[in-house]
């Protein structure tokens, strides 16, 4: 059955509280995820004040300010700091999103922060995201076409068929998506998750490909594709703003298409 | 343990070429649902109230007794497509999995049958 309970060495205890520096005005409490494997303890729940006039306005800001001048041993992944490169995705206040496009002014209360949710944990905030990877290798993400490449020196396409692009393109697969959906949580070995989709959907639409019904074969299977009951999950968490739910929706589409 | 490489694990046994079928009849039996679940509350709530001939005459009518086949043939046609995604979505073991499967099937069918023969006695039978 799926599981509903973390294992006993999964449970997250009662951390260490880091206090801000005498005088801060403006003090956030962030809770934050941490867990060494190496360490053979269970992960726990560190507190650390921040004094927010000190400190930039992001989530990503505080957890920086955090490792160089609290706690170093503080782990997370984080490259571009303006949400392009989809390092820093990461569970803040129950929703999964970018740390740093996520201010800390829109969070009540005390700032919580885990990794993205159902993933292995290689350490603190960050996860392992190996099998998303090869699921996205699986689906194999470059344009196939038949037609040797014309000497124009460019395969062309027209500005309607371009259109088809947008909101697929943008996708920084930072994995928020894929990791908020209940589906990939229980099935995430054989369905392939938003994120994935997302992106077998921009080849699936892109008119300069010519492996489209390749494409549908190799997606139509009840769990690769059919395990997403449009929960809507995925839309509601992209830092980006896209809809993956439309997408896969949009393969449906395509599936029935073919078929009435 | 498994030294199986990543992009092995995730294209697994490959894509089982199969389930547009089973979203189709799923979404094609819930709209058929509609206007004959719509039809069932009126006829009944039509009916509250009648006696035992008044309710067997209207079973005896060739419209309403097709209709009923019909609403039988989709609810438990509709319930077994459901209930298979239920188990698949959440039962991992693979033998108990294919064993519910199988069990969900055989009883739907079973008891739509015994609801349609039922339904006919009474239409034909009398």
């Amino acid at each position: 059955m799926a599981e509903f309970n973390l294992p006993a060495n999964s449970r997250v205890t009662e951390g260490k509280t880091f206090k801000a520096p005498a005088g801060a005005k403006r003090v956030k409490k962030f809770k934050i995820y941490r867990y060494d494997p190496d360490s053979g303890q269970n992960p726990r729940v560190d507190t650390f004040e921040v004094d927010l006039d000190a400190c930039g306005p992001m989530v990503l800001d505080a957890l920086l300010k955090i490792k160089n001048e609290v706690d170093s041993t503080l782990t997370l992944r984080r490259s571009c700091r303006e949400g392009i490169c989809g390092s820093c995705s990461m569970n803040i206040d129950g929703t999964n999103t970018l740390a740093c496009l996520k201010p800390i002014d829109d969070v009540k209360g005390d700032v919580k922060i885990y990794p993205l949710p159902h993933m292995p944990v290689i350490k603190d905030l960050v996860p392992d995201l190996t099998h998303v990877y090869a699921q996205y290798a699986s689906i194999e993400p470059w344009m196939q076409a038949d037609t040797p490449f014309p000497p124009s020196g460019e395969r062309l396409q027209s500005p309607e068929d371009r259109a088809k692009l947008d909101g697929l393109w943008e996708c920084i697969l930072c994995f928020c998506c894929s990791t908020s959906c209940p589906s990939y949580w229980w099935n995430g070995d054989r369905y392939l998750g938003p994120a994935i989709l997302l992106q077998a959907a921009r080849w699936i639409q892109d008119s300069r490909d010519e492996a489209t019904g390749k494409r549908l074969d190799d997606l139509e299977d009840p769990f690769k594709l059919y395990r997403c009951h449009t929960i809507m999950n995925c839309t509601n968490t992209c830092p980006k703003g896209l809809n993956p739910a439309k997408a896969i929706a949009d393969i449906k589409k395509k599936m029935i298409e073919r078929v009435v | 343990m498994s030294l199986r490489t990543p992009l092995g694990r995730a294209r697994g046994l490959g894509s089982a070429k199969e389930g547009v079928h089973h979203w189709w009849q799923q979404r094609l039996t819930a709209v058929a649902m509609v206007p004959l679940v719509f039809w069932f509350v009126v006829s009944i709530a039509a009916n509250v109230g009648a006696d035992y001939a008044s309710m067997h005459a209207w079973l005896k009518n060739p419209l309403n007794a097709s209709l009923l086949v019909l609403l039988l043939a989709a609810v438990f046609h509709h319930a077994q497509l459901g209930l298979q995604v239920v188990i698949e979505d959440y039962v991992h073991c693979h033998a108990v999995k294919t064993a519910s499967i199988v069990a969900i099937k055989l009883l739907s069918i079973a008891l739509g049958v015994f609801g349609v023969v039922s339904v006919l006695f009474v239409a034909i039978g009398g």
